[in-house]
């Protein structure tokens, strides 16, 4: 039985313009097979998650350098999954002080990656991750 | 020495190099930048920049082509500004801070915006939530600028503003308070960025579609040669579009190729080119590559010179003169081993000063952490004043100059970066670049590249991708914005809706509108709106209605 090529939504809430990682690592996932979905910037939570939906994404990348992770994150979450969608993977990337970890992974976050994190890292975590959907 | 010995002598070493490197080979295939610009030999000599001619492409120090500096006598006569670039919580937090930076021995005051200011949106607006006070300092109302520069003498101090779509409406928040505290308009001193053909490029705070964003950009530029005469207009900024991944090459020429457009419009819209161009200044960002980074800090100055004075044909030697800002590279900073960055911190910032900037920030060791703590914030500071004062570097004006090696980069730089202006004019120029996406993909293929080059370890950042260590906890402290910012900012601009004359407000926005839809100059409606405490966001909704929107093409 084949599965469905995995479709990523990488994307950029709040208002923080640094976009030099979400652009690296969409390309980056396009080159390495998956279907890459690139909200550019300045979109508002709820955006996001119409895009997930819409797009019935297999994984979801925030990319946040601002500071307003806490605030961003758990909204997007929130509202994947009361739209139903419920095997969907959650990555965030950007300055995230250690401290905030813990609190974004109890939340739904899977994995979260700070400066220095490396491109196949990303790649090979949702070839291994990312939920397997049988094509019907 | 006869130049025939030296090239029989030359060719010679060649031959034992040669014959050396087959024993030992170099420890690399190729060397390069940390741009990937080539550095094909391991020797440079009179050889390689033979056809230099000393008077027509370096002339001396404040002299045509500037290529050893803009000044006479250099930092013999004035060190470069110290300006730390500042910024985070509630204006009261932020004043604070700026008091301590003057105390410190700082020259000028640098702000920096928090995001929501930057975006023009106020603190209270929905698309703030969670970024009040994070990236910047909350400023909304003229009462919180008001605030910010509580008991700082605006006649004495210059201030830089990083302020780019709303830059009218925070430089009539300037204007405005110094009327208050007495000072007249054509005593104040300092910097608006203003720099927006750069937000489409790489910073992307856009607000408004690039053809009335240029527009805005023109009423500044009028607003102040005629009223403000010592305020430099824009600080036309290569920094943002470096660090959003180009080279050091195409950071010279996109901002150059800025530069060349604001001029133009300032023709246009009437204006000699000789009353606005001595108030345009640069700023570049400098990154680790110690000579590629000082030989683009003398090739802007010389292909400035010459777009000036041949191009636009000013008469003015102010008009020929890049005066620039500098700033370490934020993107160079590692968050692993933090106290590593101020080694590089240090190599970057000696290079500008051999670039011969005019002001500089030194970036704090934490700030891929967070915003900075007071402790790294001195740390920076400090750096400078160590080269200062004790390196011995600022005794002797350009020392790098005539080295073969660095005067070969420099004409390296030089003809690569002509080379893109060529191509953008070819476009139509910058605004139909960036419409078109090119400068947009040439900076995020070369940000995709330099990651590659990390992937494969053919560039290297230390503790990145080698010499890694387990860090069991982070082992400096970092900065925490008070929680309650967010809390006591729309408190704060709930209070002064309540106190503001409301019908001001509305008469005072009626006529921005006005103004923005007709032909007029709209700097004095603006500073008629913030006297009034109209928010930053009013300005702007006001504005949006009129001008539209712009949104990211989101091209990757």
């Amino acid at each position: 039985m084949k599965e469905e090529k995995i479709r990523v939504l990488v994307a950029k809430p709040g208002l923080d313009g640094h976009d030099r990682g979400a652009k690296v690592i969409a390309r980056a996932l396009r080159d390495a097979g998956f279907e890459v979905i690139y909200t550019g910037l300045h979109q508002t939570t709820e955006m996001i998650v119409n895009a997930a939906i819409e797009e019935d994404v297999h994984v979801v990348g925030l990319s946040i350098l601002s500071g307003a992770h806490n605030a961003l994150v758990p909204d997007v979450i929130k509202g994947v999954k009361k739209a139903g969608a419920k095997d969907v993977l959650f990555l965030v990337g950007g300055i995230i002080p250690d401290e905030d970890i813990a609190p974004l992974k109890k939340i739904g976050v899977h994995m979260i990656y700070t400066p220095g994190a490396s491109l196949e890292e990303v790649i090979s975590y949702i070839r291994k991750n990312a939920p397997k959907r049988k094509i019907a | 020495m006869a130049s025939g010995d030296f090239k029989t002598a030359y060719g010679e070493w060649k031959k034992k190099l040669g014959l050396h490197e087959e024993k030992h080979p170099p420890i690399r295939r190729r060397f390069s930048t940390v741009s990937d610009l080539e550095i094909p030999q391991a020797l440079y000599t009179p050889e390689e920049i033979k056809d230099l001619d000393y008077l027509r492409d370096l002339g001396f120090p404040g002299e045509f082509p500037y290529t050893r500096g803009v000044q006479t006598n250099m930092y013999r006569g004035k060190l470069w500004t110290m300006r730390q670039f500042s910024g985070f919580g509630t204006a009261e937090d932020t004043n604070k801070r700026y008091k301590m930076l003057l105390a410190s021995g700082q020259a000028g005051l640098s702000v920096a915006f928090h995001m929501p200011t930057l975006m023009g949106y106020d603190s209270d607006s929905p698309q703030s939530k969670g970024e009040v006070g994070k990236c910047g300092v909350a400023v909304d109302t003229l009462a919180d600028m008001e605030t910010l520069f509580d008991g700082i003498p605006l006649d004495e101090i210059t201030t830089s503003m990083t302020i780019n779509s709303p830059a009218p409406m925070l430089l009539a928040m300037y204007v405005a308070v110094a009327e208050k505290k007495g000072v007249p308009r054509e005593k104040i001193r300092g910097t608006l960025q203003n720099d927006i053909l750069k937000e489409y490029i790489a910073q992307k705070e856009w607000i408004y579609p690039p053809k009335p964003s240029m527009r805005l950009v023109a009423d500044t530029l009028e607003f102040c040669t005629k009223e403000l005469p010592n305020w430099n207009t824009i600080s036309i900024s290569g920094y943002h579009i470096r660090e959003a991944g180009a080279t050091a090459v195409q950071e010279l020429a996109f901002t150059i190729a800025d530069g060349i457009a604001y001029v133009q419009a300032g023709i246009e819209r009437g204006l000699d080119v000789d009353d606005f161009a001595p108030r345009l200044s640069y700023f570049w960002d400098v990154h680790n590559d110690f000579f590629e980074e000082i030989a683009k800090f003398r090739a802007g100055r010389r292909m400035w010179a010459h777009i000036m004075r041949d191009r636009f044909k000013a008469k003015n030697p102010k008009s020929w003169m890049l005066r620039t800002h500098a700033q370490t590279a934020g993107v160079s900073l590692t968050a692993q081993q933090p106290m590593n960055n101020i080694s590089r911190v240090t190599i970057q910032a000696l290079a500008a000063v051999l670039g011969g900037t005019n002001s500089l920030h030194t970036n704090s060791m934490d700030e891929t952490l967070a915003l900075p703590t007071e402790q790294a914030v001195m740390v920076a500071l400090r750096t400078q004043q160590i080269i200062a004062e004790e390196s011995g570097v600022a005794n002797v004006i350009d020392p790098l100059g005539c080295s073969y090696f660095v005067e070969w980069l420099t004409n390296k730089v030089e003809k690569e970066a002509s080379a893109y202006i060529d191509r953008i004019d070819q476009l139509g120029g910058m605004l139909a670049a960036i419409e078109k996406g090119f400068p947009q993909a040439e900076i995020a293929n070369a940000a995709y590249h330099f990651q590659r080059q990390l992937e494969t370890k053919d560039k290297v950042m230390v503790g990145v991708n080698r010499y890694q260590q387990e860090e069991k906890s982070r082992s400096i402290d970092v900065l925490y914005i008070d929680k309650t910012a967010e809390q006591r900012q729309c408190a704060r601009i709930a209070d002064i809706k309540k106190k503001r004359n409301t019908s001001k407000v509305e008469t005072s926005l009626i006529a921005l509108d006005r103004a923005a839809r007709g032909s007029e100059n709209t700097m004095p409606f603006l500073v008629e709106c913030v006297k009034n405490y109209c928010t930053v966001q009013e300005m702007c909704d006001v504005l949006r209605k009129v001008f539209g929107q712009y949104r990211d093409p989101g091209m990757y």
